[in-house]
């Protein structure tokens, strides 16, 4: 039987990553996500995994060392936040190039400067486009149920892609959460073996990994990637089916709360989601007719389906908890606004910046927006495209 | 030689035949040619072993022709041959001389 | 039975790196590769940090590397390796590899001493069974000649070219293989290709030792050093004469010289044939010259002293 515990978003990442057991682990402490990589230290060191350790000196030499225990032909996962995975970045392509299935929890945490530890997405936003899979995650179930899958969506023979799980640093990863854990047995089952695909390893048939590709090549294997990123839905999908399967729990490429009927919408991701729900419900008690949709697969963005899930509306809000230096939106913005770019008829579009650093998002901003869209809708206007929100003059 | 598509290369750019950079001949960048002199020769097999090219064919323990598929030429090989009573083994001359 | 370090019966062994690499003409750098590849019998796992070595060996589908090789990028040779040594462990754990495999990191001088000196001394710390083999050939040679922590005292590279307000590099070389000994690791050694026999049995010990093993070996290139393409190991083996590139290891703590010039050659002997230090003949630069055959003189008895502070007492 399943079993319901309290725990925090770490400390329910930290569980996944226990019963799903893999070979290798390197580690390396970041606030907020330390607790995760000390959890699973403290399994290791109690022969409650089986996994060797590898106690890094810095975040760049621990994706190095993914790297290399990846190609070496097995599971390997590591843990990061904000500056580790800034330092990570450089490597963050050359595991997605290569094509490793390593799968790694970002507990998303502000990027410096000023320095900050709180939630905040810039640090994967900043990480959107080097050719990983990124699940995001609400709460502590889903941070739980996405690190699971994400390791069957990463080592599936057809996609063989690095997977990032995100969840809001201290929000998520540091309150306690009421959840489902699963039996290690269906968790082991599920992820099943890992099945090595050019292992350095393998002494017998020796390969190199890394060569030097030029410009008769190199946008080939660029081209290959992108062709590998456009299966990922279709294999995201099936995980999700097989998943709800056995614990009942729906997942898709996204999420979508009373949105099937709405006039006016939010988009958002993450923990954010929740209190917007919430508020959603009151104006839809007073007559707005309001929605959600928060994205589940980042990357690759399923553009087609949310287009076709937002194109109803009549005006749509999107909250973005970074900010792009572009002198244009914020990133989940654009990809909206891409989405929606295509549809003949498409809402109004605005984008409110929010809980920066950690900044509480409360019902009050959830209701100024849900306002702004009503607002919207009756005159046809969009006062102002981009503005933050919660922010002192 | 004719370029792959997309669809037809390893994931990850991994090289999955070994040792294949014998397929890419560089003996083409030689100015200078190395030419053994047999008889002067005394087996010491100084050659082989400081040849950055792997140029130096042996067999059983005996040295035998160059490999002027790759090699480009150096002279390391000339310089570090002993050769026999101050006659060396190895002459470099030049390409297309 | 592993092959006896004698030329003959090395010859008849399978190349473990193969020709058709695109290093220049007359490059130490592979004499290097395929002299610490041929010492020993075992299987052998390589990483390689970016640079010359790199680039050179494997590109698009031409391997020279006949045995399993990764290259990750420009700083992290060690830490890659640590991961593919982490996960032999693991599977040999598990039961699912049995064979007795070693592992080999190459890195030119700014991927160890510079940029991959964190991941190079973390890994070291870290006690991975591996040894790190740094080819040294005193500057960033692939992007043409800039200077790194390696570069010798006076020499003319292209961000410390000679002008009239700089006479080349005027710091000293940083001592990486006493930094690495400092780290406390079983056994570290400094070797040239000129002394194959010792660079092999340097090597093949390291082999044997469980743990971080370090060797710096001298790597002549004459694009840098603006030398003949014929005198790789002429030059290296002057700069062992010359005790600028002593040979030693420290082996448990233990310093032991492994090669004693007859007669100590004067550092111009290995400085002449190069034309990155032209300039240092100059009556200006006399200064300089005097004081790179001091540092030498400093460094030789130091290693002399310490090879007689560390020998082992006999009662």
């Amino acid at each position: 039987m399943p079993k319901i515990v309290a725990v925090t978003g770490n400390e329910a990442v930290a569980e996944a990553l226990r019963q799903v057991d893999p070979d290798v682990c390197a580690a390396y402490p970041i606030t907020p996500q330390t607790d995760i990589m000390q959890r699973f230290s403290s399994f290791a060191s109690n022969c409650k995994v089986k996994t060797e350790m590898i106690l890094v000196e810095s975040e760049h030499s621990a994706m190095s060392a993914c790297v290399g225990a990846s190609a070496a032909g097995g599971r390997v996962i590591t843990a990061t936040s904000s500056q580790g995975l800034a330092l990570m970045w450089e490597i963050l392509w050359i595991a997605s190039g290569d094509r490793l299935p390593i799968v790694m929890p970002l507990v998303n945490r502000a990027l410096s400067a000023p320095i900050n530890i709180h939630g905040d997405h810039s640090d994967g936003m900043g990480a959107r486009d080097c050719g990983w899979i990124q699940l995001w995650s609400e709460n502590a179930q889903e941070s739980y149920d996405n690190t699971i899958q994400a390791f069957r969506i990463a080592e599936h023979m057809d996609i063989r892609l690095p997977a990032m799980v995100c969840l809001d640093g201290f929000i998520i990863s540091h309150s306690i959460n009421r959840m489902e854990y699963l039996e290690d047995e269906k968790v082991k089952n599920f992820v099943g073996d890992f099945k090595q695909l050019n292992p350095l390893l393998n002494i017998e048939k020796p390969v190199s990994y890394g060569p030097l590709i030029l410009t008769d090549y190199y946008m080939e294997y660029r081209k290959a990637h992108e062709h590998v990123m456009s299966k990922v839905p279709g294999v995201v999908m099936q995980v999700a089916d097989e998943f709800e399967k056995m614990t009942g729990r729906k997942y898709g490429l996204f999420e979508t709360y009373r949105l099937e009927d709405a006039e006016v919408g939010i988009v958002v991701l993450n923990s954010a989601a929740g209190t917007t729900k919430d508020v959603i419900d009151d104006f839809r008690a007073k007559g707005i007719k309001a929605g959600l949709l928060k994205p589940r697969l980042y990357r690759p963005f399923p553009y087609a389906q949310v287009g076709e899930a937002l194109k109803h509306l009549k005006a749509v809000c999107v909250l973005d908890r970074a900010d792009a230096f572009g002198g244009s939106f914020g990133p989940l913005f654009m990809d909206i606004a891409s989405s929606l770019y295509i549809q003949d008829k498409k809402p109004l579009m605005f984008n409110r910046i929010y809980g920066l650093g950690g900044r509480d998002y409360m019902p009050d901003q959830a209701e100024l927006v849900l306002n702004e869209l009503a607002e919207t809708v009756k005159t046809g206007k969009v006062k102002s495209v981009k503005e933050y929100i919660g922010v002192r003059e | 030689m004719k370029l792959k598509g997309w669809k037809e290369l390893t994931p990850g750019a991994v090289v999955t035949e070994p040792g294949s950079s014998k397929k890419f001949k560089t003996g083409s960048w030689r100015a200078f040619k190395p030419k053994w002199i047999e008889e002067n020769c005394i087996q010491c097999l100084f050659c082989w072993i400081y040849c950055p090219d792997m140029a130096v064919k042996v067999k059983d323990g005996k040295r035998g022709e160059f490999d002027y598929d790759y090699c480009k030429g150096c002279g390391i090989c000339a310089l570090e041959c002993p050769g026999k009573k101050g006659n060396k083994a190895i002459v470099m001359e030049e390409e297309g001389k | 039975m592993s092959t006896p370090l004698s030329i003959k019966e090395l010859s008849k062994k399978e190349e473990r790196f193969t020709a058709g690499h695109r290093m220049c003409a007359g490059c130490g750098a592979p004499t290097v590769v395929k002299m610490v590849l041929m010492a020993t019998e075992y299987p052998v796992i390589a990483a390689n940090a970016t640079g010359c070595l790199e680039v050179s060996t494997c590109i698009q589908q031409f391997t020279s590397w006949n045995i399993p090789w990764i290259h990750n990028a420009f700083e992290n040779a060690a830490a890659t390796l640590s991961g593919v040594e982490t996960m032999y462990r693991s599977l040999k754990k598990q039961g699912k590899i049995d064979k007795e495999i070693k592992f080999i990191a190459f890195g030119g001088d700014g991927g160890t001493y510079d940029i991959g000196f964190q991941s190079l001394s973390g890994a070291m710390e870290r006690g991975h069974d591996m040894l790190y083999i740094c080819y040294d050939n005193g500057a960033y040679m692939n992007t043409g000649i800039q200077r790194s922590s390696a570069t010798p005292l006076g020499a003319d590279t292209t961000t410390c070219p000679v002008g009239s307000a700089n006479p080349g590099k005027v710091q000293e070389r940083k001592d990486l293989t006493r930094i690495m000994a400092a780290h406390g690791i079983p056994y570290v050694a400094q070797a040239s290709p000129s002394n194959w026999s010792d660079l092999m049995k340097k090597v093949k010990k390291a082999h044997e030792i469980k743990g971080p093993k370090f060797m710096n070996i001298i790597a002549p290139c004459n694009r840098g050093w603006r030398s003949k393409t014929d005198d790789a190991i002429t030059l290296s083996r002057i700069a062992v004469n010359t005790c600028y590139w002593p040979l030693f290891e420290i082996e448990d703590g233990v310093t032991r010289v492994t090669y004693k010039p007859k007669e100590k050659k004067p550092l111009v002997d290995f400085l002449k044939p190069q034309g990155r230090f032209k300039h240092l003949f100059a009556p200006e630069n006399e200064w300089l010259l005097n004081k790179a055959q001091e540092v030498v003189d400093k460094n030789w008895e130091r290693l002399l002293r310490e090879e007689e502070f560390t020998a082992p007492r006999s009662e």
